[in-house]
């Protein structure tokens, strides 16, 4: 039992480590003009795009297209696939993706394959890209696992959890037992508890997968600016709409505070609404800015290996076992980051739920 | 920069994946599972506080049944001491009795013996009168010829009987 054991263990090792290793190969490859440029490199993985880069071979992309969803009041609402573009070469129905500016790699109203409207202005852009297609799947996951283990609390309540059962119960109810109901108090917190459990697995599950550098995972979903906003908007949604007479009467007239400071000049009000906002700003920073720096950081790792070989090939050999040891590191340290960073965005957003609907003491 | 700027289109998307994911899972996971870790939770804290409360008297059981035996041996001890007592008060009765059946036993002996030995004593006395009257006879028969001996010897034998 225990020889069989290890056997998985070391097999799994030897899969995860080929895994990584591959990763840059299946990313990157060399450019075009034969010189890698690490810096685009990085940021080409960590930012959204219009298809899901799979490989090169021989210069030749190979990539998923995805969705295109732009809409403008001239030319009405336009759905095609990303490959119309053929990576950004050719213009589309008058559309094309930017090579450079401010906004470089997005969907730009054309004149023709290589010229853009003179305003620059943008059409509304809903398109399914890298990152929401990423999202989704993360989404699918989620339901998937969710539905099966709500299934089976539905059907046998009282029987000790099995399978995939057994798994997320630990997570459940560390979410429930120590971030929610702390923070919320005993009174209260069963009303949040579906909103920060979705919050909590979302995040988490969102993270993890994008650790996993195989299409359809491994897109820096939470590592993105708009997605940990929108998080931090369904937080601060939670927060303020839930907040009772206690919290407003706290932001607009703080209790034991001199006069002078509220009026003539509302500063602790002022300072209190600030705070409303900063509070949802701050988690949106700190989630985006953890993720992306270890996505960062891993690419950077690998980066290495290539930077080695354009030295020379022994050099590059050697580069590679330390790149990749590297990398294994970090992927660890990430995966715990995955699991810290949701706890933090659950906990904190518990706690300022719990800071709104505490009662007046 | 582009790394730091809000894309709408990936907001949106965001917006509508988490509301759906999270208006789902709602509905048909964190409510049951939520509702059936919490009817766990109150099954086996009531179970061991049931647990709690059978100990409790199953306790109390045995104390009262340590109490019956303890009260059981008190009075065993006490039936045992009344029975020695009943049974030394029983012998004492009858030793009592048997030595006043002795005593009136020996005295009934004594009062018989004391009649034979009167009876005996009178046959004694009449044998010595019947003796003494044939002694009188033959010594009278012997010394009757002088009056003087005959005088002394009828006060000698006179005195000898007050004596007896």
């Amino acid at each position: 039992m225990k020889y069989s054991g290890n056997k998985y263990r070391v097999l799994f090792i030897t899969v995860f480590a080929i895994t990584i290793a591959m990763h840059p190969v299946s990313a990157a490859g060399p450019g075009a003009d034969g010189e890698f440029d690490p810096g685009s490199f990085i940021f080409d993985h960590i930012a959204d795009a219009y298809d899901w880069h799979l490989f090169d071979i021989n210069g030749k992309h190979y990539s998923v297209p995805l969705p295109v969803i732009v809409y403008t009041r001239e030319k009405g609402l336009n759905i095609f696939m990303s490959d119309k573009f053929d990576h950004g070469h050719k213009a589309y129905r008058g559309f094309r993706i930017e090579h450079e500016g401010p906004n470089k790699g997005k969907i730009v109203v054309a004149l023709d394959d290589h010229t853009t409207q003179p305003d620059k202005s943008r059409p509304l852009d809903l398109s399914m890209t890298k990152n929401v297609t990423g999202m989704l799947f993360a989404a699918a996951i989620m339901m998937a696992i969710f539905l099966t283990v709500g299934n089976r609390y539905r059907q046998n309540p009282m029987k000790p959890p099995k399978g995939i059962q057994s798994l997320f119960e630990p997570l459940m109810l560390f979410v429930i037992d120590d971030i929610v109901k702390p923070a919320i108090g005993e009174k209260k917190y069963i009303r949040f508890l579906p909103y920060t459990l979705t919050l909590f697995f979302f995040i988490w599950i969102n993270n993890m997968l994008g650790l996993i550098p195989f299409f359809p995972m491994g897109a820096n979903v939470t590592g993105n600016i708009s997605v940990t906003a929108g998080l931090a908007l369904t937080s601060f949604l939670a927060i303020n709409l839930s907040g009772n007479k206690h919290y407003w009467q706290h932001i607009f007239n703080t209790p034991n505070v001199p006069v002078f400071l509220k009026l003539p000049i509302p500063i602790m009000p002022v300072i209190e609404l600030v705070g409303i906002f900063t509070k949802p700003f701050v988690l949106a920073i700190r989630l985006f800015a953890n993720i992306t720096a270890g996505h960062i950081i891993t690419m950077g790792f690998f980066c290495l290996i290539f930077i080695f070989a354009q030295v020379s090939r022994s050099f590059g050999y050697g580069g590679t076992v330390l790149a990749v040891g590297f990398g294994v590191f970090i992927t660890f340290l990430e995966m715990l980051v995955a699991l810290i960073q949701a706890y933090v965005f659950t906990l904190l957003t518990s706690l300022f739920i719990g800071a709104a609907v505490e009662d007046a003491h | 920069m582009d790394l730091i700027t809000p894309e709408f289109g990936l907001f949106f998307w965001m917006l509508v994946t988490f509301a759906i994911v999270f208006l789902i899972l709602k509905k048909f996971a964190w409510k049951p599972i939520v509702q059936a870790l919490h009817e766990r939770e109150e099954n086996i804290r009531e179970g061991i506080e049931n647990a709690e409360e059978a100990r409790n008297e199953l306790t109390k059981v045995k104390n009262r049944s340590d109490k019956i035996i303890s009260d059981a041996i008190v009075e065993r001890d006490q039936l045992i001491r009344q029975g020695r007592e009943l049974r030394e008060q029983m012998t004492a009765e009858a030793r009592e009795m048997a030595e006043e059946e002795a005593k009136r036993i020996v005295k009934e002996a004594e009062n018989l013996i004391e009649e034979e030995k009167a009876a005996a004593l009178n046959q004694i006395k009449i044998q010595i009168a019947s003796l003494s009257i044939e002694i009188a006879e033959k010594i009278l028969r012997k010394k009757l010829d002088d009056d003087a001996v005959q005088q002394e010897l009828m006060t000698s034998i006179l005195d000898e009987f007050k004596l007896n």
